[in-house]
């Protein structure tokens, strides 16, 4: 029985590992529902989609053209939704990430469906019930979901990817009308000169705030994330005054991060930044002032002028990794 | 230029969560509400795009309860020149029923320009914008960081994880804003003198049936209690070694 229609996400060609982590939370959704797990991956020609099975994938649906090597919302929302229609899938899930965010709306708006997005608990075993964050992760929101078909998006880096091997056959799926006429088109994606690795991508984030002082400070966050292999994050204050790009921002009007480890230098914690980094894994505090609320959710602190202790950790760091 | 900005009034992002009574709303004694952040930037880009072009009507709409009228006021005051309340008591968290609502307002209304916040920070659905879009059939961009118009076509940016979309798209439109887009204004006292005298309309509306239902609103477990490892540099091989052999994160 088609159950649920996991939405894949790719970038040039190459899909991306957030995806894997939507098929383990589908697969696992799916045993308990006793249906299968149906991929679909749209995108360019040269799309590769081998191996999808031992995600879980029971078949993979392929939707191969150039034209749709970029994200073409509508285009995107067409096919999903047909696809969901014409196989009548109960649930489809993708994941909370720039692109599923915008797609996930879509779809459910031309399936009719009840949408739930950065889901972090998904239970099947008594009718369907979702877990979600809400008020800037303050309190959580437990939801029954009481009609079908029904578009789930999961937050990253909250499920696993699984590990029970499944068929993954593929299926070639006509990518369908052209997009000629479109109301609206991507015509680019703007990739910065030197490739970024975006915060809520990484996972390792280092952040600095307005202890920094001034924009050419951050170059000490810099030089430890670079020895971390993390992303560069900022506050609020640090985006505003343009030290730094929107694109960095952690927090309730930034990015929602998740990482395995999380070092706050020189930033107070105010509320509105806790709520975009306190489910990371492991929090690291770098404050002059111990009674700075970031020490509330850090898991280890060091009290000190960060102008002496980053550049420090940046050292030895470097010995511990071998850089 | 026929611009509408749908706004939500929500409880300002300083506020300390309780959970209510019934254990699935949050209790509102003591909440300070604010027109959401993200509509801000919306409300600021209609104002900004009337101011060019001269000519044009930007109208605020708002779902919700009669202290809605307030929200839309604050942003009548910002510039707005009238305001809409589809009023109703529900406070529904299934997406599609509040879209729905807002779509046969603006549909009614011949709009150029349907703006909208990338997300509300009460429930964060980020949903109701490209929602709208789709049961309209319109364009619709989201979660815009930039934006040209001219000769009924428009260019917006977009930010996708490192890297930007640049989407082309035809008026009439739907976009949502995100932070970055421009810098909003502060009502000034003249603003919200004048903000008193504006139109502000208030119909009933009913709403479909929800799709799911909130079973629970709980606090978030508290992160378990961590420690300070020391004062300056000499701290250092302390946190490294905490971070190698305890957490294992390096
Ligand atoms: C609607 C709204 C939305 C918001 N959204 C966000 C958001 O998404 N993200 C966000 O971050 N903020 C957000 N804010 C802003 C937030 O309230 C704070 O103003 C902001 O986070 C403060 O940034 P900061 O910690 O860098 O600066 P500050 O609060 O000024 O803190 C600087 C810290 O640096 C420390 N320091 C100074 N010098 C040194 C030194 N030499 N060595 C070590 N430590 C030092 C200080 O002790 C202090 O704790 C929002 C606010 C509002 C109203
Ligand atoms: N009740 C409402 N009334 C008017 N606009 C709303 C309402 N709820 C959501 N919106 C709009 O939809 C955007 C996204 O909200 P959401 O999908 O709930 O995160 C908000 O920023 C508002 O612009």
């Amino acid at each position: 029985m088609a159950g649920v229609l996991v939405v894949l996400e790719q970038r040039s060609g190459t899909l991306k590992s957030v995806s894997h982590e939507v098929l383990g939370a589908a697969r696992t959704l799916a045993d308990e529902l006793g249906v299968e797990v149906h991929a679909l991956a749209i995108g360019p020609a040269g799309l590769k989609v081998d191996g999808l099975g031992e995600y879980g994938a029971d078949k993979v649906l392929c939707c191969r053209s150039d034209e749709l090597e970029l994200y073409q919302a509508s285009r995107y929302a067409g096919l999903a939704s047909g696809l969901a229609d014409a196989n009548g899938y109960q649930i489809v899930m993708l994941a909370t990430t720039a692109l599923g965010k915008d797609l996930g709306p879509r779809i459910a708006a031309k399936l009719g469906a009840p949408i739930a997005g950065d889901l972090t608990h998904i239970s099947g075993n008594d009718g369907l019930v979702v877990m979600r964050p809400v008020f800037a992760g303050k309190a959580t929101s437990t939801l029954k979901i009481t009609s079908t078909p029904c578009v789930l998006s999961v937050r990253p880096n909250a499920f696993a990817t699984g590990c029970v091997a499944r068929d993954g056959i593929v299926e070639d799926v006509s990518p369908g009308d052209s997009g000629a006429g479109a109301q609206a088109v991507t015509i680019a994606v703007k990739e910065p000169e030197k490739a970024v690795l975006d915060v809520a991508e990484a996972s390792i984030v280092v952040s600095g705030g307005r202890g920094l002082k001034e924009a050419e400070h951050f170059q000490l966050v810099e030089e430890l994330a670079s020895a971390l292999g993390g992303a560069v994050g900022a506050s609020r204050a640090v985006v505003d005054a343009g030290w730094r790009p929107h694109s960095e921002q952690v927090g309730q009007t930034g990015k929602t991060v998740s990482p395995n480890l999380y070092i706050a230098i020189g930033i107070s914690g105010a509320i509105q930044h806790l709520a975009g980094m306190r489910t990371s894994k492991v929090i690291v505090a770098i404050n002059r002032d111990q009674d700075a609320p970031i020490f509330k959710v850090a898991d280890y602190g060091i009290v000190g002028d960060l102008f002496a202790v980053v550049p420090r950790l940046t050292e030895e760091i470097k010995k511990v990794r071998g850089g | 230029m026929k611009i509408a900005v749908c706004v939500k009034r929500v409880p300002d992002t300083e506020t300390r969560i309780k959970v209510g009574a019934d254990g699935r709303s949050i209790d509102e004694g003591g909440v300070k509400f604010v027109l959401n952040p993200f509509d801000e930037f919306a409300v600021e880009e209609a104002l900004k795009l009337k101011e060019q072009s001269g000519e044009g009507e930007v109208v605020i709409i708002s779902m919700g309860g009669d202290s809605g009228q307030e929200t839309i006021r604050t942003a009548l005051a910002m510039g707005a020149d009238r305001g809409v309340l589809l009023k109703t008591d529900a406070k529904p968290v299934d997406p599609l029923v509040t879209a729905r609502v807002l779509a046969s307002e603006v549909e009614q209304g011949g709009y150029d320009l349907v703006l909208f916040g990338k997300q509300a920070v009460d429930d964060e659905s980020h949903a109701v914008g490209p929602m709208v879009g789709e049961l309209l059939g319109l364009a619709s961009v989201s979660a815009i960081t930039r934006l040209e118009l001219a000769g009924g076509k428009g260019t917006a940016e977009r930010e996708v994880e490192g890297a930007t979309e640049v989407v082309e798209f035809s008026l009439p439109a739907v976009l949502t804003a995100e932070k970055g887009l421009n810098e909003p204004r502060y009502p000034a006292l003249r603003g919200i003198m004048l903000a008193k005298k504006k139109p502000l309309e208030v119909k009933d509306v009913e709403l479909d049936e929800e799709g799911m239902v909130v079973v629970e609103l709980a606090l978030p477990q508290s992160r378990k209690e961590g420690r300070i490892v020391g004062e300056g540099p000499d701290a250092v091989p302390i946190l490294i070694d905490a971070l190698k052999n305890e957490a294992k994160v390096i």
